[in-house]
């Protein structure tokens, strides 16, 4: 009973002490959300492995960033909206740099809690589709994607698997979607690409965290579609595909968007998997050059965060990407704020809008091939659209399309509508040409 | 020695049958208000008062609302989520699409539309009982669930099915900083407890509890197991949809149906029983229980000083929380609050033993 009391009040004297700054305030530190518990886990940990081994790559390589080192700090948030608050309520007093949540779901809260406590959300390939523009959503970067532009690269690439965009005129084409904003995000962009194009969308939503697919793929086999597009995340994913595989759907005909297109959704399912097409941001093997210094600084001093054999897989090259630019977006800002000083999340954010990655900064990085060059600007938060299919043959996954870009022409206008009316539902105004230049 | 009714004598009724009859309750009930209006603000961290202060107390008022169904009617619900998020989203309703709706106003609206859901589905409490109307409950929560995710009106036609809410403000007053935050909800958890506790002292909260001990008894001697069982119904809605209300404007700002899953309705009956069924400060400490302990467990494998990763960390988060359920209840099967009545009885004896 006494130590349960000596414990209590240890817990109370923690929490009321005022949070400190990251000691010495001589270290870059970044917080980092993840889960490695609950259904999203076997996705959600090779994600968060990425990034923490590309960050002790750079204080082991490189010595940090311009000589400041950087720290981290892990948060479970499980993929729930209110733990990944509660994390970015404790760890945001620590001088982040930035977020990556890792959730839309999560992403949807802080997007609201971001431009008062001034520290910018990286949510690539995932979030608000509607904060690619800058000049409403100031501190969110949905860099090199979003839903709407994997949902229209997607129909861009069955328009040309059926020889041109107006032959898709009476087709069908089924969603099969994780019920949650996350799996409704595409939607809008398929609405309007159904009006253009001619055919048939259904909507077939699937229970979060779906486990249980049978009646999803039940419709599926009565609706007969030529195509399926998945929109799964998790246990979703190789779910979906044993139904499939259940239900005789042909996996050829099976597109995921790229959070469904990775090792831990087909490994189960191995050779019942095979001809699933997926979107892939960025390559995955071992053969990139960073991927092959975190071999050398990282695993090989023992300093590993998960398997060696998780190293370059598609999530986990992902995780590294996403970590990458983060730490090029406080090296951007310190060239001007001031190199070999802690950035602050004001200044991450000026470096996040003003990044420039071309080839050859690509490759003193060690991404060449895995990512094509990417650029924002203060109303474009997103940088790149590039994306290519890749498909699973049972034992690993190869790029079987070109390189995609979504189309502007019908991007552009739907972004700017929503967040125009996101803008004036939270009373915002959009940004001036003026203010972009601070 | 020291809590003692020595030379309190009573001159009136009312004196009587005040709810604080002892002069050291009062004097330790008015510390407690004056700590948690005016130190609590003052000296916290903005992570106290945002990540566990407000969701503490947002969960004891839905806890309090839980108890009076459970605890003091006896009807168990597995609803309460579900009549949390109608809360959230008749509030929301009410403010995205009525111009100038002020919130205190939003914010009872949607304890009226949870109101009206709950007495619906307390209507089959009058034929059945125990564990088949948990199951009618149930019904509740995945039928919110759906109607959340699959009807467009609800979300206010919102594309992505996630709302949000814009700038707080209380008759001008903007409530956007955490310590106005924590202010509004405390407000709301004091009023609605002082009318709750009332309400069960009164002869709505006999029927109450006569309707929980023996249900045939109290029709026999002119109890009308209706009015009863749906007022149980209604007000406890009630104040779980101002609750549901409150997460999703105060707390959470954003949300999307999954933030009043099955889980919440499970949080929420284990709040109460562990805290203490038919009380009100039970439900107090219940909430600090499964809101506050998983918070601090969260960090107590860190405190160990041996490296640990966020999966292990949190697994065994979990297995202590499940452990200290268990050793509570066995230890004192009415829960918490029946612990700090018993330690209150001792203290009355103090230093004596007997």
């Amino acid at each position: 009973m006494k130590t349960f009391i000596a414990c209590a009040a240890l817990a109370a004297l923690q929490l009321f002490s005022p949070v400190a700054q990251a000691e010495a305030a001589k270290e870059q530190f970044f917080p980092l959300l993840v889960y490695r518990t609950g259904p999203y886990s076997p996705n959600g940990t090779p994600w968060a492995n990425g990034k923490q081994d590309y960050i002790k790559l750079i204080n082991a390589r490189d010595g940090g960033i311009n000589g400041v080192k950087l720290s981290y700090e892990e948060c479970e948030t499980g993929y729930a909206t209110d733990k990944g608050v509660e994390c970015y309520e404790r760890l945001k007093g620590k001088g982040a740099s930035l977020f990556d949540p890792q959730a839309t779901g999560i992403t949807f809260a802080l997007t609201d809690k971001v431009p008062g406590d001034k520290i910018p959300l990286i949510t690539l390939g995932y979030g608000l589709s509607a904060s690619a523009d800058g000049g409403v959503f100031a501190w969110n970067f949905p860099l090199m994607g979003s839903y709407w532009t994997a949902a229209d690269v997607l129909i861009q690439h069955l328009g040309k698997k059926e020889g041109g965009l107006d032959k898709l005129k009476g087709k069908k084409i089924a969603l099969v979607y994780h019920d949650s904003p996350f799996g409704k995000e595409p939607i809008p962009l398929l609405d309007e690409r159904q009006k253009m194009h001619g055919f048939e969308l259904i909507k077939i939503p699937v229970t979060a965290p779906g486990v249980e697919q049978k009646s999803a793929w039940l419709q599926v086999r009565q609706a007969r579609p030529d195509y399926v597009l998945l929109w799964g995340w998790g246990v979703m994913n190789s779910t979906a595909l044993k139904e499939a595989q259940a239900t005789g759907y042909p996996r050829e005909k099976m597109y995921g968007v790229w959070w469904s297109g990775a090792e831990p959704d087909v490994k189960d399912v191995g050779e019942g998997a095979k001809g699933y097409n997926a979107l892939n941001l960025n390559t995955s093997g071992q053969s990139p050059k960073v991927i092959q210094d975190i071999l050398k600084y990282v695993h090989g001093k023992g300093q590993g965060t998960g398997p060696r054999d998780e190293v370059g897989s598609v999530l986990y090259t992902r995780g590294l990407v996403i970590q990458a630019l983060a730490v090029e977006a406080v090296r951007r800002a310190q060239e001007r704020f001031g190199k070999g000083k802690v950035m602050t999340g004001e200044q991450v954010r000026w470096g996040l809008e003003n990044l420039a990655l071309d080839d050859k900064k690509l490759g003193s990085l060690g991404l060449t091939g895995v990512i094509r060059p990417i650029s924002t600007s203060c109303t474009d938060h997103q940088g790149s659209t590039w994306v290519r299919v890749h498909t699973w043959d049972g034992k690993q996954w190869a790029f079987s399309s070109d390189w995609y870009q979504a189309d502007e022409q019908i991007l552009k206008p739907m972004v700017k509508a929503a967040a125009d009316k996101y803008a004036g539902e939270k009373k915002i105004t959009r940004r001036t040409p003026a203010e972009c230049q601070s | 020695m020291f809590y003692r009714e020595n030379g309190q004598f009573k001159t009136s009724y009312a004196a009587d049958s005040q709810i604080l009859p002892i002069r050291q309750d009062r004097i330790g009930m008015a510390l407690l208000l004056g700590v948690a209006f005016v130190v609590v603000p003052l000296l916290s961290s903005e992570y106290l008062l945002r990540a566990i202060l407000i969701p503490f107390l947002i969960l004891s008022l839905a806890a309090l609302g839980l108890n009076v169904l459970v605890g003091y009617c006896g009807q168990i619900s597995l609803g309460s989520g579900a009549f949390m998020a109608v809360g959230a989203y008749v509030a929301y309703n009410c403010q995205a699409r009525v111009e100038g709706m002020p919130l205190i106003v939003a914010l009872l609206a949607g304890g009226l539309g949870a109101t009206v859901l709950g007495v619906a589905f307390g209507l089959p409490s009058l034929r059945i009982k125990g564990l088949y109307l948990a199951v009618a409950t149930l019904a509740a929560q995945f039928f919110v669930d759906w109607a959340c995710l699959r009807l467009k009106w609800v979300t206010n036609d919102s594309t992505s099915g996630s709302v949000g809410i814009a700038h707080l403000d209380v008759a001008g007053f903007s409530v956007e900083s955490p310590a106005a935050r924590y202010l509004l909800c405390l407000g709301f958890v004091v009023v609605f407890a002082l009318a709750t506790k009332n309400l069960v002292r009164g002869h709505i909260g006999r029927s109450w509890m006569a309707m929980r001990d023996m249900d045939v008894a109290a029709a026999v001697i002119g109890i009308r197991p209706m009015q009863a069982k749906l007022s149980a119904f209604a007000v406890s809605s009630f104040i779980i949809g101002v609750a549901g209300a409150l997460w999703g404007f105060v707390h959470l700002g954003s949300w999307e149906p999954a933030a009043f899953g099955i889980n919440r309705s499970f949080d929420l009956l284990f709040m109460v029983i562990i805290g203490g069924l038919g009380s009100i400060s039970g439900a107090f400490f219940g909430a600090a229980f499964i809101v506050v302990l998983p918070l601090v467990l969260d960090k107590l494998p860190y405190w160990t000083g041996l490296p640990m990763d966020t999966a292990t960390a949190s697994h065994l988060a979990l297995m202590i929380f499940g452990a200290l359920i268990v050793f509570f209840l066995i230890k004192e099967p009415h829960g918490l609050a029946r612990l700090w009545a018993t330690a209150k009885e001792k203290l009355r004896l103090w230093p004596f033993p007997h």
